[in-house]
């Protein structure tokens, strides 16, 4: 029998980025708040220090700071024709675990979306016609446009310290930033970080074919900041061991970094490590919340009863929560009905090496993890799709994040994979290539799904979560398109061998691509047609609040978690100046 | 699944010769060229999976003109502690079933831990094609290609799988840090000109094309308490060959 707890007034499912920035929120607000995390309790120091954190193996390759898929993983199948199967290793997206979340070993590429974004449906049928694509995509409005957020992305990057230059203040365009931005009431909170020479060379490239360069916003500081919490972040040392890694220097933003030390100290937090959450209890009507059960460290069943239940597990385990949990219709692709798992979507990503010549240093090392130099001129719809066929687009870069061996060692094509021929490849080529990254949205389809795995279970008994994903027609003809406009710059560029690889079918799970899965508790307007309500308050249980990436309708161009931070703040101030003072649904 | 199979007391000597006592092997045995100065010690492998290892790396990876290969490197080291270890067992791998063959896109489904996996498929290969370790460069080189694209089962690991995983984890060996037993004196990071788990280069980003050429730090070296947090300037500390931190600006 499960041990039941005396209950308290919020109960935060997972303590990584969002459940940090609601326990930080609905504490101020005078709440007594239960932060229940799976992982292990972890500090800049001494749990990121250098020189044992700089272990290509141990982090990047054995993955040490990610799920442990011993225990849980999820399933995967590329058509409801196929049986899926467990991702047996966990290799094309990474999900993070222990304090912090992913957010701890994320790269700091900090980007807003577009107004275009919020509003796809909507913007599209303005501009192209309802026809433009088939019936198959199910792509939609928020329910929230970007004057909503702005307000909200502002907090989160003046939490995180982003380092960028401003294209849009408030109408007026600044050359140099990302002129083509939707306008932002302030600059960043710190300028950009250094332009390393590959990037150098990009804006060179692109600035020659007339589009409009900028240094990526970075969450890997340009320069020491203290942020509205009181803490103090340093300057980012561009040592190449950033993604999958924490950060030994104090100088990427993260939980530890930006809000856990004022979180941690305060009275009305209590946080829980190695709990394990196994669902959110309904009560009988099935319309309210009474708290969650968790398996604690020692293998026992606890009952933490709670007035307001805020799940924060990343994407894919918020739709599992809920599916365990059976709030919310599950999707069902057949009839089309049902919300809970409905419109996964991802990011459709390639790239373009450039091989230079041996007397050309591109010197991969001396990386941050959001470094760089982008173009937006394919971004989301800043350019005209009317002719194309597709909707969405890419931002393409010269953002590459480190030069680690085992993972980066780059050879011309037609290269064997082995032997003394591969080995005089990778040595001609190591120091000398440059990588374009051209990063795309994913747009909704019919057949994208998840939902609970018939046959595969974790450690403590429950169903896997089960992913069906293709490639949409849609993001391959995008892909193509968007990765030709990179080898026309990668071209200019002065290598002496230019090598795309837009991406094709299938969708494999061997290959890292990128950990922006998303939705599936998606919000907006319809609740015939989303989980949440526009305050990412569940339609069937208002005590229960969802935040996450899973919470897009369809992925935009750009990276997701300045969109997660910008949710986060834009709930939790739904909560406190709404729903506290009457709680119930916040939208009909 | 299969009968283990026990290598014979002949093919035992043989690849016990072949892994170490150089001596006792013919002179053409091509392990033979690449033998370390003293013999191993395995934590993991017998001496005939040994001796398959130190042969087949030594030509993934090959001793040439560009420096040292994957036997000069430790790669049969890195492979035992590995397999020896928490990766051997299964460390982060869902092991449940039911077991059945997936897509490519669906990644790994065989129900074999790493350990399990090298051991079934060195043990068929060693059974089937025990004279590997004695051929000739070229032949080997020919019989590994082989292995690549062929879908001989080897006591339940399709050969392709093998050899993949062998030529990954080989590629791992070479390249991580010397702690982990590859990489010896750090000759792989040596030859690219990577700079391993050295920290700072917020001085040197901005000096476009810099011929960075100091030598590379490991994890296991760092005993000198330096903490890399400051951006102080490296420029002009040290410009004493090898070890300094000032690399020469080539263009
Ligand atoms: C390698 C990598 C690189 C990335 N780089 C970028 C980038 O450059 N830019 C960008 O925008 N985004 C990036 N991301 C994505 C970013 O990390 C996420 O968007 C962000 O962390 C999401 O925040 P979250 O709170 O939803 O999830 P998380 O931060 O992952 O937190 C979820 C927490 O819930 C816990 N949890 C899960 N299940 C349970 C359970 N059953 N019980 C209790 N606790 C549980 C987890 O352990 C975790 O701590 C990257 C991600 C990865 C993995």
């Amino acid at each position: 029998m499960a041990t039941r707890l005396p209950e308290t007034d919020v109960v935060l499912l997972g303590v990584g980025l969002v459940g940090s920035i609601l326990g930080r929120e609905l504490t101020k607000a005078g709440l007594k708040v239960v932060g229940l995390e799976r992982g292990e309790p972890r500090y800049t120091v001494p749990d990121f220090q250098g020189p044992a954190m700089h272990d290509e193996l141990r982090y990047s390759v054995r993955k040490s700071l990610m799920v442990d898929t011993t225990k849980e993983t999820y399933t995967f199948r590329n058509a409801s024709s196929e049986t899926a199967l467990p991702i047996r290793r966990i290799q094309g997206f990474l999900p993070g675990t222990g304090l912090g979340g992913s957010a701890v070993h994320w790269n700091g590429q900090t980007w807003r979306f577009h107004d275009a974004d919020f509003r796809m449906r909507s913007h599209a049928n303005e501009r192209y016609g309802r026809e433009f694509l088939g019936l198959e995509y199910q792509f939609q409005d928020w329910g929230v446009t970007y004057a909503d957020l702005e307000p909200y992305y502002d907090r989160f990057e003046y939490l995180l310290g982003v380092s960028g230059k401003a294209g849009n203040l408030g109408g007026k365009k600044i050359p140099g930033g990302n002129v083509l931005e939707e306008p932002r009431s302030r600059d960043y909170p710190t300028p950009p970080q250094k332009e390393p020479y590959g990037s150098a060379l990009f804006r060179k490239a692109a600035e020659g074919l007339g589009y409009h360069p900028f240094p990526q916003p970075s969450s890997n500081l340009s320069r020491p900041y203290t942020n509205p919490e009181g803490q103090t972040l340093q300057t980012c040392m561009f040592c190449g061991y950033c993604e999958r890694y924490g950060c030994e220097h104090f100088a990427k933003s993260s939980p530890q970094t930006v809000i856990l030390p004022v979180l941690l100290k305060d009275r009305n937090f209590t946080l829980r490590t190695h709990c394990q959450v196994q669902r959110v209890n309904l009560d009988s009507s099935g319309k309210q919340a009474t708290g969650v059960t968790y398996i604690d460290a020692k293998g026992q069943e606890i009952e933490q009863p709670a007035k307001l239940v805020i799940v924060g597990l990343f994407a894919l385990n918020n739709v599992r929560m809920l599916l365990l949990s059976k709030i919310g219709e599950p999707y069902d692709p057949a009839s089309g009905r049902g919300v809970v798992g409905r419109n996964y979507s991802y990011q459709t990503t390639s790239g373009v090496n450039v091989f230079f010549d041996e007397k050309v240093n591109i010197n991969p090392f001396m990386r941050s993890g959001a470094c760089g130099t982008v173009i937006a001129d394919f971004v989301s719809d800043n350019f005209d799709h009317a002719k194309l066929g597709f909707l969405g687009g890419a931002y393409i870069g010269e953002v590459m994040s480190h030069g680690r061996p085992i993972e980066f060692h780059p050879v011309p094509p037609g290269t064997p994979a082995w032997g003394s021929e591969w080995k005089k490849a990778v040595v001609r080529s190591y120091n000398h290539t440059s990588v374009l990254n051209i990063h795309g949205s994913s747009i909704t389809t019919r057949a994208n799904y998840l939902d609970l795995d018939p046959t595969y279970r974790d450690a403590w008994g429950q169903p896997l979560l089960r992913m069906t994903f293709e490639f949409p027609e849609n993001d391959v003809k995008m892909s193509a398109f968007c990765t030709d406009r990179a080898t026309d710059i990668a071209k200019a560029m002065g290598g002496r061998q230019v090598v795309p690889s837009p991406r094709k079918r299938p969708y494999t799970t061997t290959q890292y691509q990128s950990t922006h899965n998303t939705g599936g508790t998606v919000m907006g307007e319809d609740r015939s047609t989303s989980v949440l309500n526009r305050f990412c308050q569940s339609w069937d249980v208002p005590n229960v609040f969802v935040i996450g990436a899973s919470n897009f309708p369809q992925n935009a161009s750009y990276n997701p978690t300045d969109t997660v931070g910008a949710l986060a703040y834009w709930a939790a101030d739904a909560i406190v100046k709404q729903y506290l003072k009457s709680p119930g649904p916040l939208a009909t | 699944m299969n009968e283990p199979a026990r290598p014979s007391r002949r093919r035992f000597f043989k690849a016990a010769g072949a892994a170490g006592v150089a001596s006792a092997v013919p002179a053409a045995a091509s392990a033979q060229q690449h033998a370390p100065a003293h013999a191993e010690t395995y934590l993991f492998f017998n001496p005939a999976e040994a001796a398959f290892i130190e042969a087949a790396v030594a030509r993934l990876i090959p001793k040439d003109e560009t420096g040292p290969g994957a036997m000069e490197a430790g790669v049969p080291a890195y492979l035992d502690r590995q397999l020896a270890g928490a990766w051997g067992t299964g460390e982060r791998l869902y092991r449940s079933g039911p077991w059945r063959e997936g897509t490519p896109s669906q990644g790994y489904q065989l129900p074999f831990t790493p350990q399990e996996l090298f051991r079934n498929a060195i043990r068929a290969l060693n059974e089937r094609h025990g004279d590997f370790v004695k051929l000739a460069p070229q032949e080997q080189d020919k019989f590994l290609d082989s292995l690549h694209s062929s879908k001989e089962d080897l006591g339940g690991v399709p050969a392709s799988v093998f050899f993949e995983s062998l030529l990954e984890a080989t590629i791992e060996g070479f390249f991580s840090d010397p702690a982990h037993g590859g990489n010896r004196d750090m000759v792989a990071w040596k030859m690219i000109g990577f700079p391993g788990a050295y920290a700072d280069f917020y001085e040197l980003v901005d000096q476009h094309g810099l011929a960075y050429n100091s030598a590379p730090t490991s994890l296991a070296e760092d005993g000198r308490g330096r903490i890399h947090i400051h951006p102080v300037a490296h420029t002009g500390a040290s410009s004493s060959a090898g070890g300094g931190r000032a690399p020469a600006k080539e263009r």
